[in-house]
């Protein structure tokens, strides 16, 4: 059974500063007119859905901007922010939410200066910012929360966050993504998912069982499909390389390389795979390609949102469960990764 | 105020872009750094894709951008085209979109046009100046036009469009790939006249009668042409008699003025109608409904609206509504019989009671809420009657504004293909086009799937000069007809030049005298055979659009009849074949297209002329619902299908 989710005190008092309905039945005049051409494509009932939903979103670049962006513009209930990261010249790349002014971003951080930008875009979401480390918090923090997004983190934030949702009674989305060079990555953990598909006049009910992220990022190499693409394997090297020297997203060069490439050649031997499982030509993008590719961050934090959406409102097969895009082949496939491939 | 310049992230970002093209690194990225930043850009649209499009351009370091919208900011906008704020509701789309990018891009160059993009300032040599022309537009028409200036100025164009969650961006290089019209394009759907006025199966029939026939007939320009009362028996009532009972009498009392409308219309035409045997042979009858079977014999009294209710509250003629008055809240709600004509009633009387002034000359307009309910009542009576079923006044307004549904996301993702594209032609990098398919459901995997451009089409007669082929009856089709139905409607001209050998029967411009003028207009009231140089079976025509540099030939064949059903406009325009690429598969990319060509949002369904020839313009190789009918339950508006099934395709190099 779903939990409440924010403290009703807070809503209370939130909901009565912004004039909002309180039974969270009927949309409002308002939403109705602001909303109709995308109630057009999923109907009030999603939309409704989508107002009581709340997101948390934990790393703020490019490729997350946009994505806040188009769930602000969508209707959500509440956007929570998190990135104690402060506001400087690299941050503005790609970041069209923080204006170039430094004496309006000096000493504040990311998510302070995104927050005063996103409320802007749709003064009925409630966009705020949460302070702190995001694997330090407990099970219970994420319980507020319909979905969890998480840029750019390391290996052992994404694993905590996940199994931490995965604990909570309610279930709780998880995603996480990752953009770098012109390439991004998208996970997706909903657990056990039951949603309304339309097959030929009829409506379907499915079920789409999703693995955790650890099990997602361990599954052996050898039985995945040889078509399956290569930044799967190529984003697994570099987690382990960022774990192993202790960087951060972007915190990276050429001069990493051969680190790099012997991690490579060890879990592919781990995985008896050759090493051509793996091209170097990529893994050097992706160290060396330490800031996002505007469109590349336009496109995936496009297809994220979509996720999101289908997800709280329930509608729409979701994708099932990486996504990944490159500019250089143009393709954005999903791959459904689990361990049923050695079953 | 200190601010950031961006010159400084000139050496990151050249080690990110080069890999977008896999370059060899550092000399060839100093080339695309300065390809993006020579650059002159220029934007056809600055709605939905063109806010996406704007921002991302300036984020990826362009910085010399023209901007071109006609448009004003509505609230239905700013869902997804979030450079716009409530407060910039009525100003000009380009402005403001330039204004806000720059707020986060201070030093580039932005420039904004507040302006058709078919006005006469936006000619060849304007178009010259670009290095690529990149199109965020809603219609089929300014699509066809900019494409025409792009061929004639030799600039690349960057096509795309968005329809809910399916995308497309096409790149179009003259000589090296097709131009945006070699594959032919659905124009939007248009009905037969009989089947609006007499014989409607679909509830967008009943609409189209309630916005282009009832409400024009009441509301709009009384010298118009109007088919309401056209019946298929010739036989019935005068027009004398049908006048009298349109026309007002000033101190007619409104709801009754209203009921004897309400009974003529789904009353009394409906019998009439009844009385041809022939029609219903195979046809489902309609029933007669009279307003004092549905509705109590007076409404003054049950919501106290009167003739006489003083504007008190200061109603502008855009908040006047008659669903508070009914108690009606919801829009997305089914009416019944009886509230649908409590509403026609209702908003009818509030036409008269509040907008007397603007009787005579309204045109529908889907944010008038009065003209919407109106026409959803009207429309759904219809339904009623003709047992089609009836839809809520949300649904209605979307089929009657043909109105486009619309989201953030798939703008944002179209606006980054679009970047994406607009460098490797910077770059000419021809080998790396693509055009690319963004897909609701994952097909072999792929939700966005690029795909290889095709060469030109070698009978396109647009790019490629092919001749055209029309048969037409040259002794009763005039002059007017060939200019209206062929050359602006199927060939897209917008200011036609036709000549006949050295003979010119035809022009438009401003340069012209009035001898000239009343020559012209003499001719378009000839039929072919008895113009000046007479146009005969074997004649050859050029019609030629200037600001376009589109020049046709035609040949003319002659025909005598044509079918009624099949070849209502009287004449056939043929010629040009689909490129062979998409032959027998244009179900394939042709739905792609056609999926996001229906962001036609011109005006709607409706009748294509007054007169009674009309044809049903789809596609032969495909059926596809225009209709913008969105209920809860539907999940895809239009199926697309996997154009990689396509078997056979020449590909560009």
């Amino acid at each position: 059974m779903k939990k409440n989710s924010l403290d009703k005190e807070v809503l209370l008092s939130r909901f009565s500063r912004l004039n909002l309905r309180m039974d969270g039945e009927e949309l409002t005049e308002q939403e109705t007119a602001l909303y109709d051409r995308q109630i057009r494509v999923w109907g009030a009932n999603a939309q409704r859905r989508l107002t009581k939903s709340h997101i948390l979103v934990s790393g703020i670049k490019g490729t997350v901007a946009e994505f806040c962006k188009n769930i602000v513009l969508a209707g959500v209930g509440s956007v929570t922010l998190m990135d104690d990261s402060l506001v400087n010249e690299e941050a503005l790349n790609a970041n069209f939410l923080i204006p170039p002014d430094e004496n309006a971003y000096r000493g504040k951080t990311v998510a302070e200066i995104c927050c005063d930008s996103l409320k802007d875009f749709n003064p009925m979401v409630l966009v705020s910012v949460e302070k702190g480390d995001l694997s330090a918090r407990s099970t219970e923090f994420f319980e507020k929360f319909d979905v969890v997004v998480i840029g750019y983190g390391s290996l052992a934030t994404k694993k905590a966050v996940n199994e931490k949702c995965r604990k909570l009674s309610k279930r709780v989305a998880f995603y996480t993504v990752d953009c770098r060079d012109s390439c991004g990555e998208i996970f997706v953990d909903l657990q056990d998912y039951k949603y309304t598909k339309k097959k030929l006049e009829e409506k379907v009910e499915c079920e789409l069982n999703f693995p955790s992220f650890q099990e997602a990022v361990s599954v052996p190499w050898k039985p995945i499909p040889r078509r399956t693409a290569k930044l799967y394997f190529a984003m697994r090297v570099i987690e382990v390389f960022e774990e192993n020297e202790g960087r951060k997203h972007g915190e990276c060069s050429l001069l990493d390389l051969p680190t790099v490439l012997e991690i490579k050649k060890k879990l592919c031997e781990a995985n008896t795979v050759s090493e051509s499982h793996v091209p170097d030509s990529l893994l050097e993008r992706l160290i060396t390609g330490t800031i996002e590719f505007p469109p590349a961050c336009a496109i995936v934090g496009g297809i994220l949102a979509q996720e999101v959406i289908k997800a709280v409102s329930g509608k729409g097969e979701p994708l099932k469960n990486f996504f990944y895009y490159d500019a250089q082949d143009g393709k954005g496939v999903m791959e459904n990764i689990s361990n049923s491939f050695t079953s | 105020m200190k601010s950031f310049h961006f010159s400084n992230l000139t050496n990151l970002r050249c080690i990110a872009y080069c890999s977008v093209l896999s370059l060899p690194p550092p000399m060839d990225q100093q080339q695309q750094q300065s390809a993006i930043q020579g650059a002159k850009v220029l934007m056809v649209g600055a709605g939905g894709i063109g806010c996406e499009l704007l921002k991302t351009l300036a984020l990826s370091g362009f910085h010399d951008i023209h901007i071109i919208d006609m448009d004003t900011i509505e609230v239905s906008n700013l869902n997804r085209q979030f450079l716009f704020r409530r407060s910039h509701v009525g100003q000009s789309k380009a402005k403001v979109a330039r204004d806000a990018v720059l707020r986060f891009r201070p030093h580039i160059n932005i420039r904004s046009y507040h302006a058709n993009v078919k006005n006469p300032e936006f000619d060849v040599d304007f178009f010259k100046q670009f290095d690529v022309v990149l199109n965020g537009l809603d219609n089929l028409d300014a699509r066809r036009h900019v494409n025409r200036l792009c061929l004639a100025a030799d600039v690349p164009l960057v096509e795309s469009g968005t329809t809910g969650f399916l995308g497309q961006v096409t790149v179009h290089v003259k000589g090296k790939t097709e131009c945006y019209e070699c594959q032919t394009k659905p124009t939007p759907k248009t009905y037969p006249v009989c089947t609006i006025t007499s014989t409607p199966t679909k509830f967008v029939h009943c609409i189209v009668w309630a916005k282009e026939l009832l409400f024009a007939k009441l509301f709009g320009d009384k010298n118009q042409d109007n088919d309401l009362n056209v019946r298929a028996n010739k036989a019935a009532s005068s027009s004398k008699e049908t006048e009298d009972v349109f026309e007002r009498a000033d101190d007619e009392d409104i709801e009754q003025y209203g009921r004897k409308i309400y009974d003529h219309v789904f009353g009394y035409n409906i019998e009439a109608a009844l009385s041809n045997e022939e029609t219903w042979k195979n046809r489902r009858r309609p029933r007669p409904i009279y307003s004092k079977d549905v509705l109590p014999e007076s409404l003054t009294q049950k919501n106290g609206s009167t003739q006489n209710c003083s504007a008190t509250d200061g109603d502008d003629s855009t908040t006047v509504s008659a669903m508070p008055l009914l108690g009606l809240k919801n829009p997305q709600e089914l009416w019944g019989l009886t509230q649908n004509s409590l509403v026609f009633i209702e908003a009818l009387k509030l036409f008269f009671a509040k907008r007397k002034k603007e009787i005579g000359h309204l045109t529908f307009d889907k944010d008038d809420q009065l003209a919407v309910e109106f026409v959803t009542a009207a429309a759904n009576i219809r339904a009623e009657s003709f047992g089609i079923p009836l839809h809520s006044l949300f649904e209605a307004k979307g089929i009657a504004g043909n109105i486009v549904h619309a989201v953030a996301t798939t703008n944002a993702i179209v606006a980054g293909l679009i970047v994406i594209e607009a460098i490797k032609v910077l770059k000419k990098d021809a080998d790396k086009y693509r055009m690319t398919y963004c897909l609701e459901h994952p097909s072999r995997k792929m939700l966005l799937m690029p795909v290889e451009p095709f060469e030109p089409n070698p009978s396109c007669y647009v790019c490629s000069k092919t001749p055209l082929v029309l048969e037409i009856n040259t002794q009763k089709s005039k002059l007017r007809d060939l200019v209206d139905k062929i050359v602006k409607a199927k060939l897209g001209m917008n200011l036609p030049l036709i000549m006949h050998g050295a003979s010119l029967l035809y022009e438009v411009g401003d340069d012209l005298d009035d001898i000239m003028v009343a020559n012209y207009n003499a001719n378009l009231e000839k039929s072919l055979s008895e113009l000046p140089s007479p146009v005969i079976n074997g004649s050859i025509l050029t019609v030629e659009d200037l600001q376009q540099e589109l020049s046709c030939k035609i040949n003319v064949k002659h025909r005598e009849e044509f079918d009624e059903e099949k070849e209502p406009e009287g004449m056939v325009l043929s010629g040009w074949t689909q490129s062979p690429a998409t032959n027998g598969e244009s179900a394939s990319t042709s739905n792609n297209e056609s999926a996001v060509d229906v962001t036609e949002s011109s005006s709607g369904p409706e009748i294509a002329s007054k007169k009674r020839k009309l044809s049903e313009t789809q596609p032969e190789n495909h059926k596809r619902e225009t209709e913008n009918v969105e209920s809860e339950d539907d999940d895809d508006l239009v199926e697309i299908e996997n154009p990689m099934t396509v078997s056979k395709k020449k590909r560009v190099a």
